[in-house]
Formats: structure tokens, sequence, C-alpha cells
């Protein structure tokens, strides 16, 4: 039975970011300032600047699930079964047909085709050679199918393709289904592979936004004068989302927070350039939603991703969208991870929620010369800020082709 | 090409297409999906890798050839010595 006003709460939390698979480990590293980036030999293009993930991908895979698999789907398994674990939900007790599967993507099937195409061309392009697993591993709902066909979830499973807003999307849609009665349960985030496909560090480079820095772990650098463009990194994070009703039930669950407001909109104006009015909008969608105020945030996430132009856009929007709210605080995660591209959206939710607990903000790092046109009161720059309480989080998660996504997360509070 | 070869050759396509199988101990005259979790994409990726690694073709109406270990080398001898 549909209930809209059903109170949806995140009960787990899987990750696996390039300093961190858990979100202990990646909370004590944005906390002590450490970000992950290394080089890495990209087919055609030498080294470049990568997040890379290390998680153990045979803790819940078999190495024939490996080969025939992809990365996005390895990444999602190991999330989804990290999420569930820390939900201490047992899904064989349910009934399985309940639990959705939402995992936003920002692409997906670049990285399998050019292996395709470069394997092929070692047989002077005879398409006899072509894989038969290309297509299974390339359909868009890959990510989210691998992990059903693994937990042996047959409720609903899709991928939501909404370019780096992607993850947000994944829980969003969660919300939504959780409230219209659909699934009982439902794991949602979402996930990267995009470090192994060469076309997406060429088309960065080429549009003059794939960040470069003699250190690279310096190279992701919102905010900053000198920043010069994006670093590109795998990840994912699955969120266990659930009624409040149900986690209530379960003496030994734990509640993360609430999410009580999202938006989504779009600009409907550029493919790559963004726009901060309708950013701001956005923003104010998710507020109206949740019927909190600007003043009502403790700290904003912000989707930053050190380019040059990016970044500007959106200290505009979140300037005028927050000019009342003295309070609020903002930071910054790619600092720390790179762009995370699907995953972005959820990893960086993730990496803040622990602030409810410990009321600290996390920095944006790097920040060695602030460009004056990113300034924003309380951004909170390379050392972490404590606060007396944090309630309220905001997450942005911006996309190409002007997609835009905002998630506000309440702490849980049994009176609320 | 001596059969003990093309035994060896197709037990290191199936150690790379089963990575989580022990062939130590496989049987030659006993169907290789009773021996190990094989389906028909698995032997699909064995076609295809006689095909990338050797230039061996398996057409479609021989698949059947190559149910057990024996069967394999039977048909895939002559195949391989033909190559020469």
């Amino acid at each position: 039975m549909a209930n809209l006003m059903d109170r949806i709460v995140i009960t787990g939390v899987g990750l696996t970011a390039p300093n961190g698979n858990s979100l202990a480990e990646f909370r004590k590293n944005l906390l002590s300032g450490c970000a992950n980036i290394q080089r890495i030999d990209m087919r055609y293009m030498g080294l470049v600047l990568a997040g890379v993930c290390t998680f153990s991908a045979t803790d819940y895979q078999s190495k024939k699930e490996l080969r025939t698999g992809t990365r996005a789907g390895s990444i999602g398994i190991y999330c989804a079964h990290k999420a569930l674990e820390d939900s201490k939900i047992d899904i064989d007790a349910m009934d399985k047909s309940r639990i959705g599967i939402y995992v936003g993507i920002t692409e997906h099937g670049n990285v399998e085709t050019e292996n395709e195409v470069y394997q092929i061309s070692k047989f002077g392009y005879d398409t006899r050679f072509w894989n038969h697993h290309h297509n299974p591993r390339t359909v868009a709902n890959n990510p989210a199918g691998e992990v059903s066909i693994n937990l042996g979830i047959t409720g609903p499973h899709y991928t939501l393709g909404g370019a780096c807003a992607g993850g947000n999307l994944g829980l969003i849609q969660g919300v939504q289904m959780l409230r219209l009665g659909e699934v009982d349960m439902a794991l949602v985030g979402g996930v990267s592979e995009s470090i192994h496909t060469f076309g997406i560090f060429a088309g960065f480079k080429n549009q003059g936004a794939l960040a470069e820095h003699a250190d690279p772990n310096k190279a992701s650098r919102p905010f900053d004068k000198a920043r010069n463009g994006i670093v590109i990194s795998e990840g994912g994070c699955f969120f266990t989302l659930e009624r409040l009703e149900s986690a209530l039930a379960r003496p030994n669950a734990k509640i993360y927070g609430e999410v009580v407001g999202y938006g989504i909109n779009s600009d409907a104006e550029s493919a790559v350039l963004p726009c901060s009015q309708r950013q701001k909008e956005c923003v104010d969608l998710a507020l109206n939603k949740a019927g909190i105020k600007p003043s009502d945030i403790d700290i904003v996430n912000t989707h930053a991703t050190s380019t040059i132009l990016g970044d500007i856009k959106e200290c505009q929007a979140l300037r005028e969208a927050f000019k009342d709210a003295p309070n609020t605080h903002f930071n910054n995660t790619k600092s720390f991870i790179g762009h995370a591209m699907g995953a972005a959206g959820s990893l960086e939710l993730a990496g803040n929620l622990p602030a409810f607990e410990d009321h600290i903000v996390h920095p944006t790092i790097n920040v060695e010369d602030l460009d004056p046109e990113c300034a924003l009161n309380n951004l909170v720059i390379n050392k972490p800020k404590l606060l007396t309480k944090v309630d309220t989080i905001l997450n942005n998660s911006f996309g190409m082709l002007g997609i835009n996504s905002v998630v506000i997360v309440r702490r849980y509070e049994a009176k609320i | 090409m001596e059969k003990s070869d093309i035994r060896k050759i197709v037990i290191d396509i199936i150690a790379e297409i089963a990575p989580d199988e022990d062939l130590s101990n496989l049987k030659d005259d006993v169907r290789l999906r009773d021996q190990l979790e094989l389906d028909s994409m698995d032997f699909l990726d064995i076609v295809m890798e006689l095909r990338k690694q050797h230039n061996i073709e398996v057409p479609e109406a021989d698949y059947p050839h190559l149910e057990s270990l024996q069967s394999c080398v039977d048909y895939l001898l002559p195949k391989f010595n033909a190559k020469k």
C-alpha cells in the first residue's frame, strides 16, 4: 500500500573508495586529510591520474564470475554485501521479491566495448573474435543485475543513468519506490568503473578538463586558483534503505539518518556547461520537499569537480541559496578521492554521515590559494572543523546534459 | 601433435575459463559438465579460445564433440595435425 508520507531511513552503508573500503576507513582518511590518487597506465594515452579501489572482489565472487562480469558489477556486489552486513539484515529470511536494487551510473559499457574493439584489433578486426559476453556485460542494467544474480534478489533491479548525478538518483529512486510500496527494502547508490576506459580520459583531456599535478594527491583541488580539471576515479557506495517502521522493528538496527528531501531538475541549456540558477533551484526544491529552510542545513557537500568554470558556477548557486544561512558549512569530498562519477553522489554523502555523531565537518583539501570566485561563507578548508551539532546534511551532485540532484538527510531523532 | 598435447591444451583452456575448479583429477571419459560447473556459455568460451589461441574452428554442429576430455582429444587431434 502506498504511503507517500512514509519516513525512509538509511540503515546500512557499504562502500569502496580510493582511500577506503569501509565507511570507518573512509571517514578516518577524510578527517586526517589522506587522499589517494595515483598514476595508472591508460591504453593509448600513457600515464594518467586516477583514483583506484583496492577492495577484495573475491570475498563475494568466484574467479569465474569476475572473468565474465564487469568491474562495475563487481563494485556493486561488494558494496551490496557490505551494506547488508552493516544493516544486519538477513535477506534470506526476507521475501527477496520485495527488495529493489537501484544503481546510479554515469555511463556503462564504454570499458567493455573498448576492450572488445582492442581485442579484435589483434585479429584484423574479425568479428568472429568478438566475445559473446559483450552483450550481458554492456546492457545498461548490468551493474544492478550482477548484484541481483549474486544475491538472489528477485525484486526490481535497474540502473539510473544520470551522468555524475547518478549516485543521488539511485538513492532518490529507492525512497520513491519504498513510499510507493513497490518494495520493502532497497539497495541504492551508485558505482563507477570509468577509470578503465580511455575514452572518458581522452574526452576530458581534449575538453581541457583533465587534472594534472606533479603530486597526484594534490591534483583534485576544487576551489583552488590553480585547479585544472577532474581526477577520474572508480568506486561505489550502496545504502540499505527501508521504512522507519521496519528499522524500528529490528532492535539491532542502526539508523544513520533519514532522507527528508530531494530534488532533481534540468538546466535545459548545455551539454557540458553548468547553470547556477538551475542548481540553486534544485537546492530550493529539495529544501521545500524537506519542509526546512537553508539555515537548517549544517553541512553542504559540494559537487565541485575541480574544473575552472564548474566550481565557480556551483559556488554562485550556493551563495545565493544559502545567503540567509550564516551557520551552514561547506566541504568537498572529491578533493580526496577524485571524481567517482556515478558513485560520487552516494560516496560523498556516506563520507559525511558520521558527522551526525562526531559533529565534525571534513574539509576540502588542497586549497593553497582560494579562488575568490569560489569563496563561500564557512567553507571548511584543509582542516576538519568541529561543530556544536550536525543535524542536517545536504548533498549536491550534478551531471552532464544539465542534470542536477540534491539529497537532504537528517539525523534520526525518535521524537521528531 | 600427440593426444597428450591436445589434452593439455584443452585443460589449459578450461583452467582459464573455470579458474575456481580443481582440474587435477579430471576423468577423460566422463562428461565435463558432470565433473565441473560448466554451462553453455563456458563451452562457447572454449570454442572462442580454440579459435583465438590455436586458430581451430569448431562449427556449432560439432559442439557435442567437446563433451568430455576424451571426445575433445579425439575430435581436435586431426584438426590440430591438419594445420601443419
